[in-house]
């Protein structure tokens, strides 16, 4: 079980992201900018639901990739 | 609760037609469901779409289609937690689920347990491993059983049973519920259960889709929706200078969630059952569409403040009963068509219906595996095996009968929370176990997994059983965090700790079976 460090590339660091994103609470913890009369707070997260799939995707392509 | 027969009607033949189609998909595919392999697991078989189906309807439960928007109707913005917690928890199969499959596929593991007496070569952690999947499934199980029971009385099976000796009897929609789950998994097993779950899938977006478009409508929009929301809950109340507050427990409870999840042996269950690593890693970029559901049932919540559902006389019995997990069964009763709104009951039917088989069925898994193999009968049959797990399938039904009439929970998602505080005691012993090499072993595991398991046991029962929230006091300072977070860090010391003592004063090494090669 060793070797793992040989396949890290900053591209993982696109993983961490979301977690930044979601867990610093303070940052949409707010009303405005509200979206349709949504407040910021709950269209931020709803929004997250699509940005973490677009954080996923580039990693799992840079390892297919990585595969041939 | 009176009937409209409409309604009844539509949900009794979309309900029970999809159940059918569990048996019939069963016996179409001539599989042998005498097979543990293929009864609890699919014969590992499960390509991309339909892994993504039954993984979404394996994780998309009860939770997510009654107790989140329960809890977002009645307590506001903390309810929202469930939306990064579904985010949060992709990263984590991306990344550390592949690697259990592979070794899980390599050596012919069926559940987590299995891998962690390859791993350690100790039957007693793979014991406390299997025991604390089975009794963290039971209370998950339990919320399951209750939205089903919610759905049925909701919609009118609700009647009163008069009996010799005991009397009246209410808890029929509760018995119809439990019926339907022991009855469907005993005969379906997971080839099944996928074919349900895409009937589940289609039924939730039809269902959710059309609610967050009428609803609005109806209500003017979603400005005027907001604007009827309680304003002390709209947001999460700040911190003070000796208090985190609510906005450190809120991400507490995301990330504790999103890192128990996976640890249950349902959710494990549905990873082995995919037939490669790129199935789960393409599902990691793929599931979050049900996240995004999830976010918009969320909102229902909100809109059944706005609609004010819980003033209705009609629905005043409902409430009495559930509490506010009945919010959105009453929203669907008063926004939608009869039709359609037997069409919504059937999708939170067949939601609670696929993921109370999956979690029922991996922990007969985990008890015949990891306790009838191990301790009771080594050399049993292949068709004794599968015939222990369906009993124990059984078994695990009632304990959660039991757990609902016992704790009849106000809000059912205190329910999915206990549970995560138990499982993700398992966490260092799973997913820490595929990473550190040599610097964990079984004592220092067992150490850990106790000391976690009697803090969050201890924890919740200071609570009352009545939230996960517990606030630690530390010189005067306060830090509301999800019990599970709190107990697990306890863990992961202790385990590291008593490991390194026990290396440095023995020189018993690890009967490690896995090979690094068994997990790439």
């Amino acid at each position: 079980m060793n070797g793992k460090r040989r396949g890290f590339h900053p591209i993982y660091l696109l993983l961490v992201l979301p977690f930044v994103a979601l867990l610093w609470v303070p940052i949409y913890n707010r009303v405005e900018p509200a979206l349709f009369g949504i407040p910021f707070f709950y269209w931020y997260q709803t929004v997250w639901t699509f940005l973490g799939t677009a954080c996923t995707i580039p990693v799992y392509l840079y390892e297919e990739k990585k595969r041939k | 609760m009176t009937a409209n027969p409409v309604a009844l009607t539509v949900f009794l033949v979309l309900f029970f037609a999809t159940a059918g189609l569990g048996f019939y998909a069963t016996k179409m595919r001539s599989v042998n469901l005498n097979d543990l392999g293929q009864w609890g697991l699919g014969g590992r078989s499960f390509g991309t779409l339909i892994a993504w189906f039954l993984l979404g309807g394996d994780i998309y439960t009860a939770y997510t289609f009654v107790a989140v928007p329960a809890l977002v109707a009645g307590a506001g913005a903390v309810g929202f937690f469930a939306v990064p917690f579904t985010i949060l928890m992709y990263p984590v199969l991306f990344v550390v689920m592949p690697r259990l499959w592979s070794v899980a596929h390599k050596r012919g593991y069926v559940t987590a347990a299995d891998f962690v007496r390859g791993r350690f070569g100790s039957r007693g952690l793979a014991l406390a491993v299997a025991a604390t999947g089975i009794i963290a499934t039971i209370p998950y199980i339990a919320l399951q059983l209750m939205g089903m029971q919610i759905v049925f009385a909701g919609i009118g099976l609700n009647f009163t049973l008069n009996l010799p000796v005991i009397g009246a009897f209410h808890d029929l929609p509760l018995l119809v519920a439990f019926l339907v789950l022991a009855i469907y998994t005993y005969h379906s097993g997971l080839h099944g259960t996928a074919m349900i779950s895409v009937v589940k899938g289609i039924l939730v977006y039809v269902a959710v889709l059309a609610a967050v478009i009428v609803i609005p409508i109806e209500l003017g929009g979603y400005g005027k929706i907001f604007a009827a929301a309680n304003p002390a809950t709209l947001l999460l109340g700040h911190g003070t200078a000796n208090n985190l507050g609510p906005q450190f427990s809120f991400a507490s409870l995301s990330l504790g969630s999103a890192l128990a999840l996976w640890l249950y042996p349902h959710s494990i269950t549905g990873v082995f059952s995919s037939s490669s690593r790129a199935v789960l890693k393409r599902n990691a970029f793929l599931l979050p569409s049900f996240t995004f559901a999830l976010a918009l049932i969320a909102l229902l919540g909100v809109m059944a403040v706005a609609v004010g559902v819980k003033g209705m006389p009609e629905y005043a019995e409902g409430y009495r009963i559930f509490g506010n997990n009945f919010a959105i069964p009453a929203l669907f009763l008063h926004s939608f068509s009869p039709w359609f709104a037997g069409l919504a009951f059937a999708a939170i039917g067949v939601g609670a219906l696929v993921p109370a088989a999956i979690m029922s069925i991996s922990c007969g898994n985990l008890f015949t595996r990891n306790i009838y193999k191990e301790f009771i009968a080594p050399d049993c049959a292949p068709a004794t095996e599968s015939k222990v797990a369906k009993i124990m399938s059984l078994a695990t039904k009632l304990a959660a009968l039991v757990f609902v009439v016992a704790l009849q929970s106000s809000y059912a998602i205190n329910l999915q929370l206990l549970g995560g505080i138990w499982i993700c005691q398992t966490l260092p012993s799973v997913m820490l176990a595929l990473y550190t090499p040599r610097r964990l072993n079984a004592t220092g595991l067992l150490s850990g997994w106790l000391i976690g398991m009697a803090a969050g046991t201890w924890m919740a029962f200071a609570l009352q059983f009545k939230g996960a929230v517990y606030s630690l006091d530390l010189f005067g300072f306060t830090i509301p965090c999800y019990a599970a977070i709190i107990a697990l860090l306890l863990n992961i010391v202790i385990a590291y700790a008593v490991s390194f003592i026990v290396r440095a004063m023995t020189n018993v090494t690890v009967k490690d079976e896995t090979l690094a090669e068994d997990y790439v």
